[in-house]
C-alpha cells in the first residue's frame, strides 16, 4: 500500500496538457483545449468541471444530422404533401388536398400499395419460421458447426445489388433453375421468372427471404440459449419428435424474439426496393406491375423531368402511415401475447 | 483408483456422443442442403466469372466448374467498365461515413451518458424521434434538401445523410453506461480530468460497440443503393453498387462473365472484414435490435 502511495500517480494523457513553463500555449493548442472536457485555464480541482455548454458541443453533431437528416424531412415531407413541387426546382404553390384526392383516384399508387402489403404478408410468417428452423438445426455443437454457420451467413454479406445479378442469371429462361429442371423433366418450356409480373414479385420474395435467412438465424441463436435445455430432454423422455419439440417447446420458447422478429421484417418488407429494380429492370416489373410503395414514389417523386415531389410527398406520407400502423398493431400484438 | 479416473473406458466412439447415427446423418444432410442453397448460387456466380469466352454460363451444356480457369474476366472488368472509378468512390463514401459516425456517435454517446447537464432527455427524444421515419418515406425531402445544398452528382450528398445515425449514438451510450462508476471514481480521485476519463477510460472500455458501429457504417455504406441512385447522376460519381446494377442482363448485354467478376469485387471486401472480426457482425446483429 504504502509503496503505492509512494510513486507518482500516472494519469495517462498529462504529458499532453503540461506546458513549458514560459512558453505560451499556441493558438490552435488553446483552441483544442477549449473544445475538449478539461480543466479551465486556471481552474484547479479539474477532475469534475466541465463546461456548462462541452455537453452541447459534443452532442451538437447528432442533434443537428438528427434534425436535418431526420425530423426536418419529415415534417417537410408533409407540407410538401400539399404543394406541386419539383424535384429539381422552380416555383411550386399550395395546391390543397389534391395530391390526396389524387393519390385515392390513382390505380397505380394502389397497385403499389396492395403490392407493399402482400410482400409482408406473404414474408412475414416464413422470415418469422424458416430462420427459426434454420437456428435449431446449427444450435448443437457438432463438428464443423462454425462453418455452416457462417457460411449461412453470406448471403447477408453481399449488397441486394450482388445478389441480384446472381439471381438474375439463376432465374433467367436459360438460367440455371430452368436449365435443372428442364433436365429433370419437370417443365417442358422455361419458367418466365423475370417477364411473368406475379412471377416478378414472388421471386423478389424469395431474394428478400434468402438474403435475411442468416440475419435472423443468428439473431434466434441468442434467443435460443434462454431455452432451457431440461425442457428437451424431459420431453425426449416422453417420446416426444423433433417436430412436436419444435412447436411445443421451441416456439413458445423464444415468442418475444418472434414477435420482434416479425416486426422487423415487417417494417423491411414496406421499404423494399432494390429486389423489385433488380429483378424486374428499371420499371419495376412489365408496365410497373411490381412496384412497391418507396419505388412508386421514386417514379411520380423524383423522376426529373415528369416527376412532381409534391405528389411523390404525399405517397410519403401513405407510406409512413402504413409503417406505423404496423408498428402500433405488433405492439398491441406483443402487449396482448405479454398479458 | 487413479488411473480408472485418469482414463475411463471409452464404451462408445466419440461421435456416438453427439447423437443417434440415423438423428446425425439427417442433420448433416439438412445442413449440406441449406448449404446449397445460401451458398450456392454465390458459388456459382464466383465460378462463373473464372470461366474463359469459350465456356457457357447457361444452357443445358454449362458445367458448374471451369474447365479452363482463366482471371480473364477480371482484367475486363477493369478495362470495359470503370470498377477502378466506381470502387474509389464507394471507398471515399465509405471513410467519409466511418470517420464522422465513430467521432460523433462516442462523443454524443458518451454525454448522453453521464447525468448532470440540462437538456439530456431533449436531446435524447430529438434522436430517438428521428429514427422513426423510414428514410424511404423522407426521401423526397432529403433530396430537396441536397438539392438546395448544390450536392446533387455529389459524393457529399450520398455522404451527409449518413453523418452520424442516432441508433449508433444510443448504441455507444449503451456500452459507456455499462463502465462501472467505481472505476470512474477513483480515476477521478487521481485526478483524471474529463477528457482523460474519456479518452482513456470509456473508449477502451466500449470496444465492442465501436466495433460494431464501424462495421455496420462499413457494410450499410458499401451496399446502399436506393440513396446513391437518386443523387448521383454521372458515371465518374459514381458507387460501386449502382455502377454494377448498370450492367443488368437486359440492359446492355454485357459479357456475363464480366459483370459477375464486378459482383466478386465488390463481395470480397466485406467477406474479408467477416472473416477477420467475425463475432462483432454477431453481436451488430442484436444491436440492431434496439432500433424499436
Amino acid at each position: 500500500m504504502a509503496t503505492e502511495t509512494a510513486e507518482p500517480v500516472f494519469v495517462p494523457g498529462t504529458e499532453r496538457t503540461a506546458s513549458v513553463p514560459g512558453t505560451a500555449p499556441s493558438r490552435i493548442r488553446r483552441i483544442v483545449r477549449a473544445v475538449l472536457p478539461g480543466p479551465a485555464p486556471g481552474a484547479n480541482g479539474a477532475a469534475l468541471y466541465r463546461r456548462w455548454w462541452l455537453p452541447w458541443l459534443w452532442t451538437a453533431p447528432a442533434i443537428v444530422c438528427a434534425v436535418v437528416f431526420g425530423v426536418f424531412p419529415f415534417l417537410n415531407t408533409v407540407i410538401l404533401s400539399f404543394t406541386n413541387a419539383k424535384p429539381l426546382g422552380g416555383a411550386a404553390s399550395f395546391v390543397g388536398l389534391d395530391n390526396y384526392t389524387r393519390m385515392l383516384d390513382d390505380s397505380d399508387f394502389w397497385l403499389a400499395t396492395r403490392n407493399s402489403i402482400l410482400y409482408a404478408v406473404i414474408v412475414v410468417p416464413l422470415m418469422v419460421l424458416l430462420p427459426l428452423m434454420l437456428a435449431v438445426l446449427v444450435e448443437r455443437n457438432l463438428p464443423g458447426i462454425g462453418f455452416f454457420r457462417s457460411a449461412f451467413y453470406t448471403p447477408v454479406l453481399a449488397s441486394s445489388v450482388v445478389v441480384g445479378l446472381s439471381w438474375q442469371w439463376l432465374l433467367a429462361d436459360d438460367g440455371l433453375v430452368n436449365t435443372w429442371l428442364e433436365k429433370a423433366h419437370l417443365i417442358r418450356s422455361a419458367i418466365p421468372f423475370l417477364s411473368d409480373s406475379w412471377l416478378i414479385l414472388l421471386s423478389a420474395m424469395g431474394l428478400t427471404l434468402w438474403k435475411g435467412l442468416g440475419w435472423y438465424m443468428v439473431f434466434y441463436l441468442a434467443a435460443l440459449g434462454n431455452v432451457p435445455q431440461e425442457l428437451h430432454e424431459a420431453a425426449q423422455m416422453d417420446g416426444a419428435g423433433a417436430v412436436r419439440r419444435f412447436w411445443h417447446i421451441t416456439v413458445p420458447g423464444v415468442r418475444q424474439a418472434m414477435m420482434l422478429v416479425g416486426t422487423l421484417t415487417g417494417i423491411g418488407c414496406l421499404r423494399v426496393f432494390t429486389e423489385i429494380f433488380m429483378l424486374g429492370s428499371s420499371t419495376g416489373g412489365p408496365g410497373g406491375a411490381d412496384r412497391t410503395l418507396p419505388f412508386y414514389i421514386r417514379d411520380v417523386g423524383l423522376d426529373p423531368i415528369t416527376g412532381n415531389a409534391g405528389y411523390g410527398s404525399a405517397v410519403s406520407v401513405a407510406l409512413f402511415v402504413l409503417t406505423l400502423g404496423l408498428t402500433l398493431l405488433a405492439q398491441r400484438l406483443t402487449k396482448e401475447d405479454e398479458a | 483408483m487413479t488411473t480408472a479416473v485418469d482414463k475411463p473406458r471409452r464404451l462408445m466412439p466419440r461421435w456416438r456422443e453427439y447423437g443417434r447415427p440415423r438423428e446425425l446423418v439427417v442433420r448433416y444432410l439438412l445442413l449440406l442442403f441449406v448449404l446449397g442453397i445460401t451458398v450456392g448460387p454465390l458459388l456459382w456466380q464466383f465460378l462463373a466469372s473464372l470461366k474463359g469466352v469459350g465456356e457457357d454460363v447457361f444452357g443445358a451444356d454449362a458445367s458448374l466448374l471451369p474447365h479452363h480457369p482463366t482471371l480473364r474476366a477480371y482484367r475486363e472488368v477493369f478495362s470495359q467498365v470503370p470498377v477502378a472509378t466506381y470502387i474509389r468512390n464507394s471507398l471515399i463514401v465509405v471513410v467519409l461515413s466511418i470517420v464522422s459516425q465513430l467521432v460523433f456517435s462516442t462523443t454524443a454517446g458518451y454525454m448522453l451518458s453521464k447525468p448532470g447537464w440540462k437538456g439530456r432527455k431533449a436531446v435524447w427524444v430529438v434522436l430517438v424521434a428521428s429514427m422513426m421515419f423510414p428514410f424511404e418515406s423522407i426521401m423526397v425531402s432529403l433530396f430537396l434538401s441536397i438539392r438546395d445544398l448544390g450536392l446533387i452528382d455529389n459524393l457529399a450528398g450520398v455522404w451527409l445523410p449518413g453523418f452520424v445515425g442516432a441508433i449508433n449514438v444510443l448504441l455507444m451510450r449503451g456500452a459507456f453506461l455499462a463502465v462501472p462508476r467505481e472505476i470512474e471514481d477513483s480515476a477521478m480521485l487521481d485526478g483524471a480530468n474529463e477528457w482523460q476519463r474519456f479518452r482513456y477510460l470509456y473508449l477502451p472500455s466500449a470496444w465492442g460497440a465501436i466495433m460494431v458501429v464501424t462495421i455496420n457504417t462499413f457494410i450499410s455504406a458499401w451496399d446502399d443503393f436506393l440513396w446513391p441512385l437518386i443523387v448521383l447522376r454521372s458515371e465518374n460519381h459514381m458507387t460501386l453498387t449502382l455502377g454494377l446494377s448498370r450492367l443488368q442482363s437486359s440492359s446492355f448485354g454485357y459479357d456475363q462473365r464480366v459483370v459477375m467478376a464486378g459482383s466478386v469485387i465488390s463481395v470480397i471486401p466485406v467477406l474479408v472484414l467477416f472473416v477477420i472480426t467475425q463475432r462483432w457482425f454477431y453481436k451488430g446483429v442484436s444491436a440492431g435490435a434496439v432500433k424499436l
